[in-house]
């Protein structure tokens, strides 16, 4: 019974620790990221005529905290309370049996529930499209909203499913043979989005779970068992 | 059936572990011991350099199941088993089906193993009829039976009942019998199904304490003191029977008493896997109890190492332990688990071990021509032993019926090369006849 | 970890692992499709030799809200009874191609058996005397929900001990956790190695009950009796029964909790079981969501 454990405030010293890795460059720095969040909080608003009927819900583990902000940020220019809560897609996932099993994220549904609200699904980054996929099944066990967005913090390409993403905090072209790390300052001590060179092979990720505090993203498929970013 | 009656001529063995000499023996006969012993023509040698010689083995404690069980074991069947452990005479145990407790039944047992041929069967008569431990059994006709009973037993039930118990002490001295007793207080072990204590607590499986035991010794040795009859002790698997036994001996009661291989290397512990191979009656006890075993037998308390050997065929122990039989197998491994658990630890010479395993059996089943010293005009009964051919065992490969045996996998130091009875060969080379 | 056969097996990230993801599926009951796909094509066996329409239910609606396919084997009526082995019954499920095996016998060890014959997961639903894990497990998460943690927690458990794999299982597992139990019964119904368990033992119910954050009182059998356990009913229900009164000398937000089926006026008084401090209908929900939490990490994964 063996299971991974997301990430969690007690490693933080471990992310700063780790918080350039070697080979790794910073793509996006912390006030870029406030900038690109503010940016898809003025987007939601017009897309939304208001965001009166939005309600907001992060994937765990990093699309938790970006919806926080994105939250805030919304009802900073508009004033109003923006239900906000997290869709763990664990129990959704299509590559369970590809590795032990995991260890569940919170699910949080805000009072009043989904049913003809305008569902932003929040992620940190968006890569082969299987999260979203689970997310949407997810969804339509909890209840059924009129309409579902997503908000991702990075889309590094490479959709293995029909997905697109409604709000983009930067498009980044990337190679199969990198990976990119979302860290937050929420969990990690620090905002920062890095590109690097791929993580540990596949076999060794899928063994040795994940690296505390920093979100490595495989360049396989097979290897893209990172359960908070994307599949 | 094994024959040939030889010649055979045995190079250079070491009897009781002792130098190395010749043996010759011809038509069931010891006839010569000494160094370079000349060989006529058609002597057939058996190069023995380095092998122990020790009379053969006697086992007073044995389960043919025949009558009744034969998919477990027969006496032909159990019988090689018994000289592929160097025995050449076993008591058949009288808790078969029907029970040895008539004249007729322990003669059949008698006829089969002489028809078989590998040792020589000694049937043990039931004290009560049917084992049922309300009357005596015709034990008088069973003694004055071919088979000459002389042991009798309700082994597998205690005969539990004080009054009829001091009625068969009282019985035998007639002819010089001896009772050999089942000690367990039936009572006491309702539905129990291994020792009581810390791990049959924790498995919650009903326990079988050693009072149970302990308090039917104590009685009966006092019984016999009281009737000035024998008593033999069947497979002593406690401390505090050794005690007792001990203070009996000392106190001038006429008690032996056996221990089995088992329970002179196996705990309770074992039983953390549910497997049923280790579920035994008496139940494996702890390592504090091994320890007084060994010493009881090591200082004389306990007189002699008997197998409990209990075949049982796969679907008996291939299922829940609360559902399983009790038993192991024990006449192949017999002499090297003595040897790793006695004479490894210096506990024993082999001197002591062929009291402990040959003489001392016979004397307390009175068993003519077994148990004898190898000596020129003596019965040529004998067992030749590699003490340093480590074996790892392996139910499948024995010799007996059932294949139920709890050493598995243990690598017990020697091996049984050769056994003769009365100068026939029943195992040569290390393989049965 | 591959079977769940005794919470002497886990450890204590493991165990609170598995009350953790009871409590996040816990909210899986409260929503409009009461189902997740997790363990869809996988097929779950409930392999139940003696009755317990309970136990069996909860298993089994705990196998469908993760979409497993269940097969209930109830020994009655079925080959079993026939006189099959269990062997054979295993080997039949294996060849069946069961990936998990819920098995409730009165054989004590018989789910380790089993676990040597079949591939699959085995996970004991209560053998013998021997453990019941799922039962202390779902007692320690509803322990935690109410009283907020598990460390330092005093829990009395109270009954007949001897008998009991709820109580095996309990001491195990509480203790794992950082409970303190406190063992109470009178001498006849504590095994006698007693004394070696991680846990305190009272033959005194009345000095134990103004500590305990927990009571839990287990059912006692009146055929006990008959074997000279006890003198009497009357005797044993005043000296070990819970009541009203002794209910009012428990702390304040003390809770008593009880595995079921109770035995009204003997271990406990129905004052006792219908008031809102006992959890007894609380453990059953919290049943279904910690047997969906097992079920998913022994078979959710490769």
């Amino acid at each position: 019974m063996h299971a991974r454990k997301p990430p969690r405030d007690d490693d933080e010293s471990d992310a700063r620790a780790s918080k350039t890795p070697e080979g790794t460059r910073a793509v996006l720095d912390g006030n870029e990221i406030n900038r690109a969040l503010t940016r898809i909080a003025h987007e939601v608003l017009e897309r939304t005529k208001g965001a009166h009927d939005v309600t907001l819900l992060g994937i765990p583990s990093r699309g938790v905290p970006l919806a926080r902000r994105l939250a805030r940020r919304i009802e900073r220019v508009e004033d109003l309370d923006v239900p906000t809560g997290s869709l763990d897609i664990t129990m959704y996932r299509d590559d369970l049996r590809l590795a032990p099993a995991r260890a569940l994220g919170k699910t949080e549904i805000p009072v009043g529930g989904l049913d003809d609200r305008v569902v932003v699904l929040v992620d940190d980054v968006l890569f082969s499209g299987r999260t979203v996929r689970a997310a949407l099944d997810a969804l339509g066990d909890l209840g059924r909203p009129r309409a579902v967005q997503l908000a991702v913090l990075v889309d590094r390409g490479h959709r293995e499913l029909p997905i697109r993403a409604d709000y983009v905090g930067k498009n980044l072209p990337t190679s199969l043979r990198e990976s990119v790390t979302v860290q937050v300052e929420e969990t990690d001590g620090l905002d920062a989005v890095l590109l690097g060179p791929s993580g540990p092979s596949p076999s060794t990720v899928l063994k040795g779970g994940l690296r505390p505090g920093a979100l490595q993203y495989p360049d396989s498929l097979q290897g893209s068992e990172t359960t908070e970013g994307d599949l | 059936m094994p024959e040939n009656h030889g010649p055979y001529l045995i190079r250079g063995a070491r009897p009781l572990g002792g130098d190395p000499v010749d043996l010759l023996f011809e038509d069931g006969t010891i006839t010569a011991i000494g160094a370079d012993l000349p060989a006529a023509q058609g002597t057939r040698i058996v190069a023995a350099d380095g092998l122990i010689a020790l009379p053969g083995l006697v086992d007073l404690h044995t389960h043919l199941r025949e009558p009744g069980r034969e998919d477990a074991e027969t006496v032909a069947s159990g019988s090689r088993a018994a000289a592929m452990g160097g025995y050449t005479a076993v008591h058949a145990m009288a808790n078969t089906d029907p029970v040895a407790d008539t004249a007729g039944v322990v003669e059949q047992v008698w006829r089969l193993g002489n028809e078989a041929g590998y040792c020589d069967v000694r049937p043990v008569g039931a004290v009560t009829v049917g084992l049922a431990g309300e009357r005596l059994s015709e034990i008088g006709a069973m003694a004055d039976s071919a088979a000459k009973v002389r042991v009798f037993s309700d082994d597998g039930v205690c005969v539990s009942d004080a009054l009829l118990m001091r009625r068969a002490l009282e019985y035998v001295k007639a002819f010089d019998g001896v009772i050999a007793q089942h000690a367990q207080e039936p009572r006491l072990t309702e539905g129990a199904q291994m020792n009581e204590g810390r791990v049959s607590d924790r498995l919650g499986l009903p326990g079988w304490p050693a009072v149970a035991e302990e308090a039917i010794i104590a009685r009966d040795c006092l019984l016999a003191q009281h009737v000035g009859s024998r008593l033999h002790v069947c497979h002593v698997s406690t401390k505090g029977s050794v005690d007792i036994i001990r203070w009996a001996k000392e106190r001038g009661c006429d008690v032996t008493a056996e221990v089995t291989p088992h329970h002179l290397i196996l705990t309770d512990d074992l039983v953390e896997s549910y497997d049923p191979v280790y579920k035994v009656n008496p139940p494996l006890r702890t390592a504090e109890d091994v320890q007084a075993l060994r010493e009881g037998l090591a200082d004389g308390t306990i007189d002699i190492v008997a197998t409990d050997h209990a075949p049982h065929p796969v679907e008996a122990k291939e299922t829940e332990w609360s559902t399983a039989a009790m038993g192991m197998i024990g006449l192949e491994t017999a002499l090297g688990v003595v040897h790793k658990t006695m004479v490894e630890t210096g506990l024993l010479t082999w001197e002591q071990v062929t009291d402990r395993m040959s003489a001392a059996p016979a004397r307390i089943g009175r068993v003519d021509g077994h148990g004898r010293d190898l000596a020129v005009g003596e019965p040529a009964n004998i067992v030749l032993y590699d003490p340093a051919a480590p074996v790892e065992v392996d139910g499948a490969a024995m010799v007996g019926k059932s294949g139920n045996t709890p050493f598995r996998g243990m690598t017990l130091p020697g091996r049984i090369i050769a056994t003769f009875l009365r100068g026939v060969p029943t195992v040569l080379e290390g393989k049965i006849k | 970890m591959r079977h769940l056969l005794s919470t002497g097996d886990l450890s204590r990230d493991e165990a609170t692992l598995i009350l953790d993801t009871a409590t996040e599926l816990a909210q899986v009951g409260d929503r409009s499709v009461k189902k997740l796909p997790t363990l869809r094509g996988r097929t779950v066996v409930n392999l139940f030799y003696e009755d317990s329409t309970r136990t069996r239910t909860s298993f089994e609606l705990a196998a469908k809200r993760l979409s497993a396919d269940v097969i209930n084997f109830s020994a009655k009526g079925s080959s079993v009874s026939k006189g099959e082995s269990l062997k054979d019954t295993a080997l039949t499920l294996q060849a069946m191609g069961a990936d998990g095996v819920v098995i409730r016998h009165s054989a004590s060890g018989a789910p380790h058996r089993l676990a040597g014959w079949v591939d699959g997961s085995v996970l004991n639903a209560g053998d013998g005397t021997h453990e019941h894990p799922t039962q202390a497990l779902l007692d320690a998460f509803t322990m935690r929900s109410r009283l907020g943690r598990l460390e330092g927690l005093r829990v009395a458990v109270v009954g007949d001990i001897l008998h009991s794999r709820v109580a095996r299982s309990n001491v195990l597992l509480l203790t794992t956790l950082g409970a303190q139990v406190t063992l109470v019964a009178p001498p006849t119904l504590l095994p006698v190695s007693v004394y070696t368990w991680p846990c305190e033992v009272s033959y005194d119910l009345d000095e134990v009950l103004p500590k305990a954050d927990v009571v839990m009182m287990l059912r006692v059998q009146a055929e006990r009796m008959r074997d000279s356990f006890f003198p009497s009913v009357r005797e044993y229900s005043r000296n070990y029964g819970l009541d009203g009164e002794r209910l009012g000398r428990m702390p304040a937000d003390a809770i008593v909790m009880h595995p079921g089926p109770m035995v009204r006026g003997m271990e406990i008084s129905a004052e006792v079981a219908d008031s809102p401090r006992c959890t007894v209908t609380e453990q059953v929900a919290n049943g279904v969501s910690l047997r969906m939490a097992v079920l998913y990490l022994l078979l959710g994964g490769s």
